[in-house]
């Protein structure tokens, strides 16, 4: 029997060519890339809906499009950043490290693999489909609010399943990266010595995998409210159109984290090994990921202090929200103290790790002003919120996945990317993501709300730059593409260890790491 | 190298994922069309469910095909197990979101129109005369009149039907390991007839609670306020679910036939019972806060 098996495995071990190859894979180098090109096609996409936005905010009044389509824009942006873009590429990062990171051989179930990435084009082929529909796009805000999302034209129930799917699909790969770490690390990575990126994906997949099902559950209410005659958000008949925000953000907050716990993760890779110090306070990290994982279940009503509930409701949750800064705090302090001292230098990697640390840590200071509940009633539904959210999710999270890329884009390429071009997509990124989000503190403090096509004059000169900001840090979005090209095409050889600081398993095997790894499983000391 | 049944067996290739992609294009398009009244809709509807259909058969197929062949070694074994409990994990919380619903509207939303706490001008302006009950259609009688489905009699006899059920399939588990195939079949079988019964007489009370009070049913249905919303999502989807498990067992069952299942090796049947003690579980969760409290 073993023979066979054997015969089995060896006839077929050369990596499969043509359009096969990403068809039928269920090699996560390959799947891992595919998550990640399609990541940055999304991120195009969502980016060219924000290029609209800010031109049409560009000036007060109405210029280039009317202000159906204006809502059309917020709502679709907002879905493909954060389903199409930011999930998947932190999941196309998981499939291509994860693995060499314990030491596997593979995603443990390398079939569904395939299959959680594959759902991903229907999703949003069914979704961006609703852009040419009558009444076009969904233009309710991605939060999908009742009553307002039931007057969606032909697009709704388009939107539904599309959430349907990319929920599944964000199941389906959340399972397989617990079950690849609990199930296939290499003998002797114990728990507490696995990388922090494995640690908090690991951590993100428990997100997920409890989290987005409760999504599934609101978008269905949604569905059979709209065409089956029931009363979940009916006040009429005994229901509340209040308890989908509740069922909403009881998914929505851990969705948050589940954003920005694997950017914690590659920040916490990249700063010890351009330190060249081992990570400050490993175990706290760890905890902390836990702590904050956990308390993003008991914080989402935070997203609605002014819709009205019980003080008791109010006061939990502006303490629970409090809370949160506590394991943060650990975890920014810890990466301040791995650079104390550190013999430091800043190539690319390092740059938007160190830009992470400053900008996130920003977003995170205007989330605790919006988290304290008076205070809220004075931002709720401003540019306030939106500036906040920019910061943590564009310099955070997107500026954790770029410092991710090239970090790891020399041992998947076997390539050394051209440094300067990075260094000057790095500032380009850095100057204008502030030039774009800083002064939108400003006018949401000063009234201007959000999802608005039309403001008053005195909020023109803060959108006009702002606009500006945009389109720079759009443009320089160009560049990385650019450089991210030459770099699969070609450039300076890259060595096994890549960089002069960098340990762990990953950096063991050669660059490009070949198409199999770890077939028999590394000893870890 | 190692020996190939001492490593982890990671298959080179495989159509049926992308197959599924397309039975959910077709499927997903086709439902969502139909809801908005095209004609084109039910077409690829059908042809969705079709290719799901041929995408599950040769999927799993494939998946048996190896496991008989003895491809699959004791960590491939646990990384099925794993999977299938956090598969479940899933559905639980998929379940949770339905009964936040339910006890959301029986705790807050009805007292609220009722007029409970600050909520006296939402009452006496909107919903003046609306007071709180249980079971209710809402302040503006959704549905019109009906009747609560009561937990004695069809509900209480499901009960013991799903939890005899239970009991039949660890039997049939035991057998499994002990290695006897006549108990194995015959509580196996006996395990998929009564998840089958179940899904039979919850249809004849669907049945009954669709008929109208004059014609002697209960005047309850899915658009019967939020009493009606909360009845039939939740047991619509148990049943579902059972519905789901059922034919599961039945695969296994013949799988059981083919004799396909050792004592150590049988991770499929484990899987299935764990399925079926889940959605055993969610029916206690069902009787108790949808028929009883």
């Amino acid at each position: 029997m073993s023979h066979t098996a054997e015969a089995h495995h060896d006839d077929h071990h050369d990596a499969p060519t043509g359009i096969k190859r990403w068809l039928f894979a269920t090699n996560h180098k390959d799947i891992g890339t595919m998550y990640l090109v399609f990541s940055l096609v999304l991120f195009f996409i969502g980016g060219a809906m924000a290029m609209v936005i800010r031109a049409e905010l560009f000036q007060p009044g109405l210029q280039f499009v009317d202000p159906g389509f204006f809502n059309q824009m917020t709502t679709m942006h907002a879905l493909m950043m954060i389903f199409g873009a930011v999930m998947p590429a932190f999941v196309g990062l998981a499939n291509w490290m994860v693995p060499l990171m314990v030491g596997a051989p593979d995603m443990a179930l390398p079939r569904m693999n395939n299959w959680s990435f594959w759902i991903l084009p229907v999703a949003f082929s069914l979704l961006l489909s609703t852009l040419f529909m009558p009444g076009g796009s969904p233009a309710g805000g991605w939060t999908m609010y009742p009553p307002l999302v039931m007057q969606t034209g032909d697009a709704f129930p388009f939107l539904i399943f599309s959430v349907h799917l990319m929920g599944m699909s964000s199941i389906m790969g959340a399972i397989n990266i617990v079950v690849t770490i609990m199930n296939m690390r290499a003998p002797g990575m114990s728990l507490l010595k696995m990388p922090l990126f494995v640690w908090t994906w690991l951590i993100t997949a428990y997100l997920l995998i409890l989290a987005m099902p409760v999504l599934a559950g609101a978008v269905t209410m949604l569905l059979t409210d709209e065409y089956f005659g029931t009363s979940f958000f009916n006040a009429g008949g005994g229901g509340d159109p209040l308890m989908f925000q509740h069922v909403f953000w009881f998914f929505g907050h851990p969705e948050v984290y589940i954003m920005i716990l694997p950017a914690f993760g590659i920040v916490s890779q990249i700063i010890p090994t351009f330190a060249r110090k081992p990570l400050f306070g490993y175990d706290s990290m760890v905890y902390a990921t836990a702590s904050i994982a956990f308390l993003s279940f008991i914080v989402w009503a935070h997203h609605m202090f002014t819709v009205g509930m019980p003080l008791a409701g109010q006061l939990f949750f502006m303490f629970s929200t409090m809370l949160i800064a506590v394991p943060t705090g650990v975890k920014v302090f810890n990466w301040m103290t791995t650079m104390w001292k550190g013999s430091m230098t800043f190539e690319t990697p390092m740059l938007f790790a160190f830009g992470f640390l400053f900008l996130f840590t920003i977003g995170g200071f205007s989330g605790l002003m919006l988290g304290i509940t008076p205070a809220d009633f004075q931002y709720h539904d401003t540019y306030f919120v939106v500036a906040h959210f920019h910061y943590v999710l564009v310099p955070g999270a997107v500026f954790a996945i770029m410092a991710g890329v090239y970090f790891w884009l020399p041992k998947w390429t076997g390539h050394m990317y051209n440094e300067k071009l990075g260094k000057l997509h790095f500032w380009l990124s850095a100057i204008f993501v502030n030039v774009t989000f800083f002064p939108q503190h400003f006018v949401g403090l000063a009234g201007m709300p959000r999802r608005i096509p039309d403001y008053a004059t005195q909020f023109a000169d803060f959108n006009m730059i702002s606009s500006i900001g945009a389109f720079v840090f759009g443009a320089s979005q160009l560049l990385f593409v650019y450089i991210v090209w030459s770099c699969v095409r070609g450039g300076e050889k890259a060595t096994q260890q890549v960089w002069e600081g960098a340990e762990g398993l990953e950096w063991t095997v050669p660059s490009p790491a070949p198409h199999h790894t770890f077939e028999v499983a590394p000893e870890v000391k | 190298m190692a020996h190939a049944s001492d490593r982890y067996y990671v298959p080179h290739g495989s159509p049926w994922p992308i197959v599924g992609s397309v039975a959910l294009l077709l499927l997903m398009f086709g439902i969502a069309s139909t809801l908005n009244g095209a004609a084109i809709g039910k077409i690829s509807m059908l042809a969705g469910a079709a290719v799901l259909l041929f995408m599950l058969f040769g999927w799993f197929g494939i998946v048996i095909k190896e496991s008989v062949d003895g491809f699959y070694n004791q960590q491939v074994d646990r990384s099925f197990r794993m999977g299938m409990a956090w598969f479940i994990a899933s559905e639980v919380m998929f379940f949770a979101a339905f009964f936040g619903a339910l006890f959301y509207a029986r705790q807050l939303s009805l007292p609220w129109l009722g007029g409970e706490g600050n909520n006296f001008f939402t009452n006496f302006l909107l919903w003046s005369g609306f007071e709180n009950e249980w079971p209710s259609n809402g302040p503006a009688e959704i549905g019109g009149d009906f009747k609560a489905m009561g937990p004695w009699g069809l509900p209480a006899m499901n009960t013991a039907i799903l939890l005899t059920s239970g009991v039949t399939i660890t039997i049939a588990h035991h057998a499994l390991r002990a290695g006897n195939r006549g108990m194995l079949t015959l509580f196996l079988g006996l395990t998929w007839v009564l998840g089958f019964l179940f899904v039979g007489l919850q249809g004849y009370e669907y049945a009954h609670a669709y008929h109208d009070i004059a014609d002697g049913g209960l005047s309850l249905r899915l658009d019967s306020g939020i009493y009606g919303s909360t009845f039939f999502m939740l047991t619509g989807f148990h049943g579902l679910h059972v519905t789901l498990g059922a034919t599961m067992l039945i695969v296994i069952w013949f799988r059981v036939l083919k004799g396909h299942f050792t004592p150590d090796s049988h991770f499929a049947f484990e899987g299935v019972a764990w399925y079926w003690h889940f959605v055993d579980v969610v029916w206690l969760g069902l009787f108790i806060f949808v028929y009883w409290l």
